[in-house]
């Protein structure tokens, strides 16, 4: 599997075929608990690092997403509109929230990976 | 500063995930989730905390006539063994607190919302203080059991089938002994189910709790549970639903102005903002508190602007959540008069984007109280 980075707002972002997959960490999900509402991104939209994404909400918490890469969004998984609780189940795999083609690769390397980004969770508690 | 409950060590055991509310830390829920607590308590029985609330007793001859002066409610025909919903009103006609009163015989037992306990013991000295003892019961816990399987669990605690709560209907109390505690019990709840509130001395709340979780059916639920379940049930929260200057005729709550205390009543009047409230009683009130069910999944909270087809501002959500029970978001909130009418179409700005949402009756889902007799 290609490698995995994060951001300190608990999205993920992973390679694919010279694409970008999106989902939020499972730190993430765990803190917001069972969701029942994901809104995903038009696909065509144009995403920024940092800038929100999509919106995901558990019974007690709306959550932004923000894109963890600048670029276009390219497909949407769809299943979760139906079936929020994926993100819950599998939030670093079936539970992906959108692909993307980065318009600045470079920004990838910017992300922390997951040494890091375990140090952070910890830290938080 | 932030306490904790007699349970908290329970709690944590469980698995609970903590939030501080009104200064207290509660579980918002356990190792099941909101959604699975929500509806094992429509199914089963769920054990809620809600030691933070404010339990009271008030003593004295005139105890009835003193509460009169607070609340519109009709305690003088209170019968000793029973309970109702009561609301502390201002000179402004406004909702100080909503709370629950038993007369529980040669006492007054009144439960209030968490974040106006304070206020509430405060403003009841000054102003009954001199006809009445007022004690905050603080070393006292409170458990809220509630669910259709809720009397049958509580039952194994008692002694014997007259010394049990099971033999309370809805809105009855009184003294039991459940596993050797003395309790003082309440066949009520907010969820919109059949259920008790049992209150009982701090030591022995642990090992009480423990019992009732002992039996299969009861399950630890947290505030999560316990709000979800009171919208569905289109039942108020303080401070959300309503507040200082909410006239209880808008909030849909004129069953709580008593009989007895309206205009022609026995009793009538003698309660603070008696005049406003009889005014929006006979012209009704400028705005009305109605069920929202958005038309898609998104939850539409409490602070949505409510508008019209027009884009008109027409309202606001008070609150709103997702609806385990009804498998979707449902939401409370204030509308024009006028817009109340159920099937009414509006729209709610959620994150700048107009959601459409239908006016809906209250509950959302029918209340499961247990009103009869038999067992």
């Amino acid at each position: 599997m290609s490698e995995t980075k994060f951001t300190s707002d608990h999205e993920w972002a992973r390679k694919e075929n010279g694409t970008a997959v999106v989902g939020i960490t499972d730190y993430a999900q765990e803190q917001l608990g069972e969701l029942v509402f994901v809104e995903l991104p038009a696909v065509g939209a144009a995403v920024t690092q940092g800038g929100e994404a999509a919106v995901v909400e558990s019974v007690k918490a709306a959550g932004e997403v923000k894109s963890p890469l600048s670029g276009t969004v390219t497909e949407v998984n769809t299943a979760l509109v139906d079936d929020p609780g994926t993100v819950n189940r599998d939030a670093a795999g079936a539970g992906w929230i959108y692909k993307m083609q980065p318009s600045a690769p470079q920004e990838f390397d910017s992300l922390l990976d997951a040494d890091a980004y375990n140090a952070l969770v910890e830290s938080a508690g | 500063m932030v306490t904790e409950t007699p349970l908290a060590g329970l709690h944590r055991e469980l698995g609970a995930k903590f939030v501080d509310f009104a200064g207290v830390s509660l579980p918002v829920h356990f190792a099941d989730g909101i959604l699975r607590e929500h509806l094992h308590v429509r199914r089963a029985a769920g054990l809620f905390d809600v030691s933070h609330m404010g339990q009271i007793a008030v003593r004295g001859g005139a105890v009835a006539a003193a509460l009169e002066s607070l609340s519109p409610a009709d305690f003088a025909g209170l019968a000793a063994g029973r309970q109702r919903y009561a609301l502390f009103t201002n000179d402004g006609g406004g909702i100080e607190d909503d709370f629950m009163a038993a007369n529980a015989g040669d006492y007054f037992y009144l439960v209030v919302n968490a974040a106006r306990k304070e206020h509430d013991l405060a403003r009841m000295r000054e102003r009954i203080g001199g006809d009445c003892d007022i004690q905050c019961l603080a070393g006292r816990a409170l458990l809220a059991l509630q669910g259709p399987q809720s009397a049958a669990a509580l039952a194994q605690l008692a002694e014997s089938p007259a010394e049990s709560p099971q033999r309370l209907t809805f809105l009855g109390a009184g003294e039991f002994t459940l596993g050797d505690v003395r309790c003082f019990v309440s066949r009520s709840g907010y969820c919109g189910e059949d259920g008790f509130e049992i209150s009982l001395p701090a030591a022995d709340a642990e090992q009480f709790a423990r019992r009732l979780l002992g039996d299969a059916r009861v399950r630890p639920a947290g505030l999560g549970a316990r709000d979800s379940l009171r919208v569905e049930a289109g039942l108020c929260l303080y401070g959300s639903d309503m507040d200082a200057a909410t006239n209880p005729v808008e909030a849909g709550l004129g069953f709580a102005v008593a009989k007895a205390r309206r205009p022609g009543g026995a009793r009538s009047g003698g309660f603070p903002g008696a005049a406003v409230i009889f005014d929006a009683l006979a012209r009704g009130a400028g705005r009305a508190r109605v069920g929202l069910l958005p038309a898609g999944r998104a939850p539409v909270r409490a602070g949505a602007e409510l508008v019209d087809a027009a884009g008109a501002t027409v309202g606001v959500a008070t609150s709103g959540t997702f609806g385990a029970s009804v498998g979707g978001p449902v939401a409370m909130g204030y509308v024009r008069a006028g817009l109340q009418a159920p099937g009414t179409a509006l729209g709610a700005v959620v994150r700048g984007k107009t959601l459409p949402v239908t006016v809906a009756a209250l509950p959302f889902t029918a209340h499961r109280h247990h009103r009869t007799t038999t067992t």
